[in-house]
């Protein structure tokens, strides 16, 4: 556990961050659906004895009629006698108590969902409808907790951030090897739009089949890999400056995709395309984080346990020393690129399935937010240094901060005050705590080397 | 310590000085004392002090007890300009010279000369001129600094100590990286500013330097005074034998007369202008010095050995085979190794640790399918950690935190891994103290026994004369020379072939 904290000193960050948007988005949650249903038919057999008569009330959602589905199947299993379910307006309300009153039942329970609660039609049955007698008005019971840590809002900022995280995992390889790639945003638009311009022109648009979307997606991850080569060999070939050709390939990615989409969205794809991006096969898990976390599984193995990943760490601490120990500097290097632009362009496949299009406006700024990610993570820019699991939780730091701001209503312009800011603790934090860590202040820290 | 008479006033006064790190007491009660025009030597092994005490002058460190007097008074140094403002100007192993400015631009640099604000750059060119006359040498101002060979470099250094009106000078191992001549030019105007009245700390590992420039020599051992003495007054055994803190029988191992068949083989050696039809032959079991001055070529040749360099023509033979070597991978493959001369830029990732350093050339047989088997890895490290009895405090220890001695140990264990029988050693001692050097050199010793062929590359005559089988003496990317019976040699005759 100790370890933990010192190799990924930034886990401590993330938590602390979790804890705060938790602090501060406690609010009082209402239970809806089956949970909803539960609750209720524990109040009603605890306060009603069996044989009851119940009316269930709620709106017209999908959500209040599994409640009220539910409800019914439990009570009517155990003998109790559901004679009406009023799902809209109060009006449709008062129409089942009309009807059960005009079939002269007494009413023993209304079981309402928080909102059906409110109507003012309950407020005093017993009078209004003298001969349904007592009618006792019970609706779910309400808890605090933070919104934040809701199921569904977590999984959100997984899903969120999966797109950034997944491109991270190239660009910690790229740092890592001594290099940057500032490609990979536009990557992501030139992969969407690649992708969703092949199913619509090749694989068939709305009608085309899983087996052809998948060889349309690979096209474009391919197109995504076939730059990040050229890349590559610009780097180890010809000398040319990482943060140069990559410059030039951001231009010309985003300007290909412009061109090819002629600037507009290309949204003629099949429904069953957003299975990647808004699915959630396992778990309830959104296939789009399943799909990050297998893959920063692969490449936590690559960077520890393989030859390849000990030689990506060597080029970036000292390409001299490694070409002199054997190490295939170009080969190592052409590897970082490729994969970046792989994994760049499953970025922009992954992008297009979650919006159901491709466009040549996605992906804009990405590549900051990736090396943001990645420096918070601890990756040293100066390259030799970092560790993949670090990239993940920097990336979740960014995501954390975005989606919290979102949910206690801070303004987008704001947003990104606040982001930088907290992106430059971050790091300034890492630092203070290394040098810490080396038996030196911070002081010492400063003053010059050797 | 002899009496001072009034008119011997110190011109610097250290006393008690005492600092500590975390875990470690790096000066205890330390005592230095520097008259004007005077040079002084200041020796000890690596760790014993000497960077710390240079550190502490310089303002980099602050100690925790102890006084630093200059002229009687007493100063307190809190940073680098406390320092200069002292009279204290410390050139440093690497020169704080920045690559792309020219000579005087270096010089003035935080200092410069304006006129309304403008850099008055006529001005200092001037003065920078008259500075170069002072020290005898010439440099053009307006030379772009890393046009400049280190020698040069270093009188910039100087020059711009001078500058600041430093009179008291701190040079740590100032003559590491120049060779014969180069060194001869220093000590000339090292002499010549002495004379001026300015008083010079000398640190340097060559202790024929010391005999023949210094005035007075002041040893450290593992931080406190080991002793004190005027150069005139002690010989170079007695001296070793105070860094080291005990009686040195021999500072070379003893030769073993080995004649095996020839295994290794160079022929017609081509590149460009650096190296010029070398051959050469190695027997098994055979150390072969390859000696000259710098820019002979030495480097240069075993860099084409190696496949670190490309050459324009020429054969290389193992065991009668001809190998097929265009780059590193291709000689380490055919069982070639190499300790660089730098073992910082080029033998070792520094920041990474040792255990990863003995790995890099060794993945191949540690891994199957790519995927590395850790605890092979961990047991051949240990091993040859063993066996070559590297001093770590751990695997994960950074191997930029380790001694010279111990990192090139580190770059040998590599190679012995990866079971290399052609070694070659670029300036195997340079920055490794006198105890460290002889564990070196037993190594070598130990590895020609086993039958390896061993090539040396040095510029240290006495290192070259107590080492080497047979030498090989270069001059102008030639082989000038041959010196087959080495113990009946002299570090002339070495001298002759190498300016021939």
């Amino acid at each position: 556990m100790k370890r933990l904290f010192k190799d990924y000193g930034m886990l401590l960050v993330l938590l602390l961050l979790c804890l705060l948007f938790s602090a501060l988005t406690i609010t009082t949650q209402y239970r809806v659906g089956t949970d909803a249903a539960n609750n209720l038919y524990e109040q009603i057999s605890s306060t009603t004895s069996q044989g009851a008569t119940v009316m269930i009330a709620g709106r017209e959602q999908a959500e209040d009629s599994l409640f009220a589905e539910t409800l019914k199947e439990q009570l009517t299993a155990d003998g109790y006698n559901v004679l009406e379910t009023a799902l809209g307006q109060a009006r449709d309300g008062a129409q089942a108590l009309g009807r059960i009153e005009a079939s002269g039942q007494k009413l023993d329970v209304i079981a309402a969902t928080h909102e059906a609660s409110q109507w003012i039609l309950f407020e005093d049955v017993a009078s209004d409808y003298p001969t349904l007698g007592q009618p006792q008005l019970l609706k779910p019971q309400s808890y605090r907790w933070p919104n934040f840590l809701k199921k569904e809002n977590l999984l959100n900022i997984s899903n969120q951030i999966a797109v950034i995280a997944i491109l991270a995992i190239g660009m910690t390889m790229v740092i890592i090897s001594g290099g940057i790639d500032l490609s990979v945003g536009s990557l992501i638009a030139l992969s969407a739009v690649l992708t969703s311009i092949l199913i619509r022109n090749v694989a068939g648009a709305e009608d085309a089949g899983t087996f052809g979307m998948i060889l349309c997606c690979l096209g474009g991850i391919t197109a995504c890999g076939l730059i990040g080569l050229f890349t590559g060999s610009m780097v180890t070939l010809y000398r040319v400056p990482p943060f140069i050709v990559t410059l030039g390939m951001m231009l010309v990615a985003s300007g290909a995709a412009y061109t090819l989409s002629g600037g507009l969205s290309v949204y003629q794809v099949p429904d069953s395309f957003v299975w990647l991006g808004r699915g959630a096969d396992l778990l309830s898990i959104p296939n789009a984080v399943v799909l990050m976390l297998v893959l920063y599984g692969l490449a936590h193995f690559l960077m520890s346990h393989t030859k390849m990943g000990r030689f990506l760490y060597a080029v970036g601490g000292n390409e001299e020393s490694a070409r002199l120990s054997g190490v295939p500097v170009k080969k190592v290097l052409l590897f970082a690129y490729v994969v970046a632009g792989l994994l760049a362009g499953l970025g922009g496949v992954v992008m297009a399935s979650q919006l159901k299009s491709g466009s040549p406006t996605y992906g804009q700024m990405y590549e900051l937010y990736t090396i943001a990610a990645v420096v918070v993570g601890g990756t040293s820019l100066m390259g030799g240094e970092g560790k993949m699991i670090g990239t993940l939780i920097g990336a979740f730091i960014i995501a954390v901060i975005q989606n919290g701001m979102n949910l206690i209503g801070v303004e987008p312009y704001t947003q990104k005050i606040v982001l930088g800011a907290v992106i430059l603790i971050a790091v300034w934090l890492d630092k203070v705590k290394q040098q810490m860590g080396n038996g030196k202040g911070v002081l010492a820290a400063l003053s010059p080397k050797n | 310590m002899t009496p001072e008479s009034p008119s011997d006033d110190p011109l610097l006064e250290v006393r008690g000085l005492t600092k500590t790190f975390p875990g470690v007491k790096a000066l205890t009660g330390v005592d230095l004392s520097l008259k004007k025009g005077e040079i002084l030597a200041l020796l000890g092994e690596n760790g014993a002090g000497k960077s710390t005490l240079i550190k502490v002058l310089g303002g980099a460190h602050l100690p925790d007890e102890g006084t630093v007097t200059i002229d009687g008074t007493t100063v307190d140094i809190h940073s680098p300009t406390d320092s200069r403002a002292a009279g204290i100007g410390i050139i440093y192993q690497e020169f704080n010279l920045i690559p792309g400015l020219s000579v005087s631009d270096n010089l003035f640099l935080g200092q410069e000369t304006t006129r309304f604000g403008i850099l008055n750059r006529d001005q200092e060119r001037t003065k920078a001129r008259e500075l170069f006359q002072r020290l005898e040498v010439d440099i053009d101002p307006d030379a772009i600094c890393n046009s400049l060979t280190v020698a040069q470099q270093q009188i910039v250094e100087i020059a711009k100590a001078l500058l600041l009106d430093a009179r008291i000078l701190v040079m740590d191992e100032p003559s590491a990286a120049l060779t014969g001549h180069e060194v001869e030019r220093l000590m000339a105007i090292a002499r010549e500013l002495r004379s001026q009245g300015i008083g010079i700390i000398y640190i340097s590992h060559r202790l024929e330097e010391i005999f023949a420039l210094c005035d007075r020599v002041s040893v450290l051992r593992d931080g406190q005074n080991a002793g004190e003495s005027n150069v005139a007054d002690i010989n170079r055994k007695s001296l070793i034998e105070m860094m080291v803190g005990r009686e040195l029988k021999d500072e070379f191992p003893p030769r073993q007369e080995v004649r095996g068949e020839v295994r290794f083989e160079a022929r017609h050696l081509q590149r460009g202008d650096t190296v010029k039809d070398v051959s050469f032959k190695v027997r098994k079991g055979e150390i072969l010095a390859l000696t000259g001055l710098m820019g002979a070529g030495r480097t240069e040749t075993i860099r084409l050995l190696f496949g670190a360099d490309t050459r324009d023509a020429g054969t290389i033979h193992l065991d009668g085979e001809e190998l097929q070597i265009k780059q590193p991978m291709d000689a380490i493959r055919a069982r070639i190794g190499l300790l660089t001369e730098d073992r910082k830029t080029q033998g070792l990732v520094l920041p990474h640790s040792v255990r990863e350093n003995f790995a890099l050339p060794n993945l191949n047989w540690l891994s199957s399918k790519g995927v590395i088997n850790g605890a092979n890895e961990r047991s051949a490290f240990d091993d040859y950690t063993r066996n070559l009895q590297i001093k770590i405090s751990g695997r994960e220890q950074p191997a930029g935190t380790l001694s010279g001695g111990n990192q090139q140990k580190v770059v040998l264990a590599k190679w012995l891994a990866r079971d290399c029988e052609v070694l070659i050693f670029d300036e195997p001692t340079r920055g490794i103290d006198v105890g460290a050097k002889f564990e070196i050199y037993c190594l070598m010793r130990e590895l020609a026994a086993k039958g390896k062929c061993i090539i040396m590359v040095s510029s240290e005559l006495p290192e070259v004369l107590g080492m080497a089988d047979r030498i090989l003496v270069m001059h102008e990317g030639r082989i000038s020379g041959e010196i087959e019976n080495v113990e009946q040699s002299t570090q002339e005759q070495i001298m002759e072939l190498a300016v021939k």
